[in-house]
């Protein structure tokens, strides 16, 4: 059984994952590998989209601390937007808002990849 | 003093964490906690179970995992043995997270987030080389009597 998905698009040349379910030690690889396919391809302008994304724990952490250093060097960046309370909670009780740029909805993070990139 | 105990045994796979979440749910809502209480408690217990698949027991896959949850009158402790390598949880820090960040430093935050989750977190060696963790949570209500 798998809790845990990951769809991507994209949209204005950002690339979007919809995470879905649980993002524990057992599914960070899965989120590890959609980050290294966008990095490989040169993709730098990211959106995760956690609207169904039901559980975080330290490993699911981990992975965004893992390629924030490297998008932002090229450019790019990881925002992220659509965190239910239960999961924003895990975020801001490490400070992860100082580092992240987190939007309430896509749409938002979507503007602020546009002004970017005029 | 002793009131209830739940045990549940998982082998010492990442795949298993689900099941220990959701064992550990269950008992948090039986004894009577919120679903934020509830939610800290399982991602506690998750990372203590993580933490000793990578860290005790190398990943091997067929090694045992004892999940022991005591419910006591005021508070809820989940007992977690394993018999891989124990670690000096006193040598572990937490991170001055602000540093941490702007230095994009990743991993290590199980324990920190442990700590941050529950009331209380005590390591333990036992006899015959096994080892446990100890988080325990008290019940607010019942602390405001």
């Amino acid at each position: 059984m798998s809790n845990f998905k990951i769809d991507t698009r994209e949209t204005s040349n950002i690339h979007v994952l919809d995470l879905k379910g649980y993002l524990d030690a057992h599914t960070a690889p899965e989120l590890e590998k959609a980050f290294q396919s966008l990095l490989d391809k040169q993709k730098y302008d990211i959106i995760v989209n956690c609207k169904d994304l039901t559980y975080i724990s330290s490993a699911g952490l981990g992975v965004f601390m893992a390629y924030i250093e490297d998008v932002r060097k090229n450019n790019g960046d990881i925002k992220l937007s659509n965190m239910s309370a239960k999961v924003y909670n895990i975020f801001d009780l490490l400070g992860f808002p100082l580092l992240y740029d987190i939007s309430k909805e896509e749409a938002e993070a979507i503007t602020k990849f546009s002004s970017k990139q005029k | 003093m002793n009131s209830k105990t739940l045990h549940l045994k998982i082998p010492s796979q990442t795949e298993k964490l689900f099941t220990v979440r959701t064992f550990i749910a269950e008992a948090a809502i039986m004894f009577g906690f919120d679903e934020e209480s509830l939610n800290k408690i399982s991602i506690a217990v998750d990372e203590a179970c993580t933490n000793i698949i990578k860290h005790s027991y190398n990943y091997a896959p067929d090694k045992e995992i004892e999940v022991i949850v005591e419910m006591y009158n005021d508070k809820f402790e989940v007992v977690i043995i394993h018999n891989g390598k124990s670690f000096d949880a006193d040598l572990i820090k937490s991170p001055d997270m602000k540093e941490y960040l702007s230095q994009y430093r990743h991993g290590g935050l199980g324990m920190h987030l442990m700590r941050s989750l529950m009331d209380k977190v005590e390591y333990k060696n036992l006899s015959d080389k096994r080892s446990e963790v100890r988080l325990i949570k008290v019940l607010p209500l019942k602390v405001n009597k």
